[in-house]
């Protein structure tokens, strides 16, 4: 490999990366602070691009689509709050698992009837669809680094609304101590409410920006959850800054174990997890 | 109390008497001419839900184009949604042979679950016919009597690719598939082809299955510079390769390449990316065949949307087993003059007329066909009456 292809490919990783963070945010976010476990994370994701799919059909734009998106996916978050996962909060995980796989199952139908089996594309926006001639014979769509440089924005804006606004405050008081935020007159229903209505968009939102690229397909959130789990995992339960380091080694790990090894490169991804968690049993980063 | 007692009492006997009046009819009237069993297990739910139901329509046109008979009987439906879950395989095939106790077993399409049908009727030595799954194996070590395959082996398409590259003047060429067996199974065929005729497999590349993060990959093939690639994937990651192929600009330099599977049922989410794309199939959607044809009109006129290759096979499937039964007049239990039959038929198929080779699968023309406007159009006879080597087959 020369350095120009391993530059290349480290920016393949690089991006590969940031779109996961995106989709594994979500989860994280869910996963720690409300204690979640959430199989139908990888759902949300799916119903995100099939919503960019079929409103970028309507719409003929996907940034309108996305707009509409955005609004529907809060509110399908706040509405599966309300009616199921705010009963979930005393229960144990096996009853979280049971919920969330049913849902799976419901979304998969739900999709099936309403948009049908067959695989679509969506088209990438007009303005965005040149790519840059990298090497003589590769070049790099645009599109691709307008989607890191959105997941770049919404690591930063994240981490701001975590650290420094009164919300954030509130969301992290919450994920320690649910009853002594409470006692202190803090609606914690509604930091609950607002945390899984944006780990949902969250979700939805990196289906949408990913469906010109990965195309939309039936079943496709199912192969974004257990990377996303992965992520989570090593990132540590919660922390979104986590998520981001992990999300970028996995992209590593990823990228290069298929040049590298390439009949191993499944692998690449659970060796890496493997060891972080003998080095860091709780994940590099603990908490928010 | 002692009313309602009473009400339900006599509810219970009149239910009786007529349960009692229903029974001894039910022998009377299964006792007409006794239907064949039809055993179809199929993906009715999932990602492979239109191509069961693709084949059971076209299985179901067959039936109906004979009057609803085959070989002068009846048919009767036993339905299994199979969901393309080889865990549940064998059950489900189980239910269908036990406890429906079909004549014939039709499935399916995913060839993990056609393995473990193919096994199982070896076991119970029921007649199976795979109307899709190409898996080598159900016509190599897994071959037998009662077991016949309608549509092709992995082996076959990318066989008649290989030849079609080194023909091009392709010498150099980089392969990508996803690792399992199909996909290997199919790389495997096209470098036997391709090496036999001169030219060079430089890197064989594969990626876990369903894995669709093409990238790392494609700056790889963009930094070996081949003079073709050809690739193996299907459904929704064959959608996503062949788009981001092109945003990559490998495109209009390096051509790409692949079996028919990569261009079919995926042209509509492939949009201009696929245009002009050249892969290997035993069909097309715009042969220029009678058959072809007249399947074409009658399966529009009866489910009011355009075939594809599936519903062929499942045509066939049907067209198969009633030239068995129309040597036996319906006989079931002559079982191997029903199965020499279908050894020897000669299936008047919508792809073109094919027989069947030793090991039970068709002996068939692979086309050459271009991505041309949202349809695979036919170029060429890739390979002409093309057997596959069924190898591991003792029969």
């Amino acid at each position: 490999m020369d350095f120009s292809t391993f530059l290349i490919q480290l920016l393949n990783s690089f991006q590969y990366g940031l779109l996961l963070f995106l989709v594994a945010s979500g989860l994280t976010l869910i996963f720690g602070i409300m204690g979640i476990i959430n199989l139908a994370h990888g759902s949300f994701y799916m119903m995100g691009a099939y919503m960019a799919f079929s409103l970028t059909a309507l719409s003929g734009n996907l940034l309108v689509a996305i707009i509409v998106g955005v609004a529907l996916s809060v509110l399908i978050g706040f509405l599966l709050e309300w009616a199921l996962f705010s009963r979930l909060y005393k229960r144990d995980h096996l009853d979280q698992v049971l919920l969330t796989y049913g849902l799976i199952l419901i979304f998969e139908e739900l999709r099936s009837l309403l948009v049908g089996d067959d695989v679509h594309g969506v088209p990438i926006p007009e303005l965005l669809s040149a790519s840059i001639q990298l090497s003589e014979t590769l070049s790099y769509p645009v599109y691709r680094l307008f989607m890191s440089a959105v997941c770049i924005l919404l690591a930063i804006v994240m981490y701001w609304l975590i650290r420094h606004t009164r919300l954030g405050m509130m969301i992290r008081a919450g994920s320690s101590n649910r009853e002594m935020v409470q006692a202190l007159g803090i609606n914690i229903d509604l930091i609950y409410r607002i945390v899984f209505g944006l780990g949902v968009t969250l979700a939805a939102f990196a289906g949408m920006l990913a469906a010109p690229v990965s195309s939309v397909y039936p079943g496709m959130g199912n192969q974004v959850l257990i990377i996303c789990f992965v992520v989570v995992v090593i990132g540590g339960v919660g922390s979104v800054w986590g998520a981001l380091v992990a999300a970028l080694l996995i992209g590593l790990a990823d990228t290069f174990g298929k040049v590298i090894a390439p009949d191993y490169a499944g692998l690449a991804v659970y060796v890496l997890m493997a060891a972080v968690l003998l080095w860091r049993p709780e994940g590099i980063f603990r908490r928010i | 109390m002692e009313q309602g007692f009473n009400r339900r009492r006599f509810l219970l006997s009149t239910a009786g008497i007529a349960g009692g009046l229903a029974l001894p009819a039910a022998p009377v009237f299964a006792q007409g001419a006794k239907k064949i069993r039809v055993g179809l297990m199929l993906p009715y739910t999932g990602t492979y839900a239109s191509l069961g139901t693709a084949i059971t329509n076209g299985f179901k046109l067959a039936v109906d184009e004979g009057g609803g008979k085959l070989g002068g009987r009846e048919i009767e439906y036993f339905t299994v949604d199979d969901e393309s879950d080889a865990a549940k395989a064998p059950e489900n095939a189980n239910k269908l042979i036990k406890r429906d106790n079909v004549d014939v077993l039709v499935g399916t399409v995913h060839s993990g679950v056609a393995l473990a049908m193919a096994r199982v009727a070896r076991e119970t030595n029921t007649l199976l016919i795979v109307p899709n799954a190409g898996a080598d194996e159900i016509t190599g070590p897994l071959c037998a009597p009662n077991i016949f395959r309608t549509s092709f082996s992995a082996w076959q398409p990318s066989y008649a690719m290989g030849q079609v590259m080194a023909d091009r003047k392709h010498k150099n060429v980089v392969t990508l598939a996803w690792k399992y067996s199909f996909g290997e199974q199919s790389v495997a065929g096209f470098k036997e082809a391709f090496e036999k005729a001169g030219g060079k497999v430089v890197k064989e590349m594969y990626l876990p299955f369903p894995n669709v993060e093409f990238q790392p990959y494609l700056t790889e093939i963009a930094a070996l510079k081949p003079d073709a690639v050809f690739v193996f994937f299907s459904g929704g990651g064959a959608v996503k390769f062949v788009r981001d192929y092109a945003a990559a600009g490998l495109r209009s330099s390096i051509p790409l390449y692949g079996p028919g599977f990569v261009t079919d049922g995926t042209l509509e989410g492939q949009g201009e990316a696929a245009e002009g794309m050249l892969t290997t199939l035993h069909y097309a959607d715009n042969l220029d065949l009678p058959k072809s044809k007249s399947f074409k009109a009658a399966y529009f006129k009866a489910f009011k949307m355009q075939p594809d290759v599936f519903a062929v096979q499942g045509y066939d499937a049907a067209q198969l087993f009633a030239a068995g039964l129309a040597q036996v007049n319906g006989d079931v239990g002559k079982r191997a003059d029903m199965i020499k039959a279908m050894e020897t038929a000669t299936i008047d198929s919508p792809r073109g007329a094919f027989t069947l080779s030793k090991a039970h699968n068709p002996v068939q023309d692979i086309y050459l066909r271009k991505v041309e406007g949202k349809e695979n159009k036919f170029v060429s006879v890739a390979a002409k009456a093309l057997a596959d080597p069924a190898r591991g087959c003792r029969m």
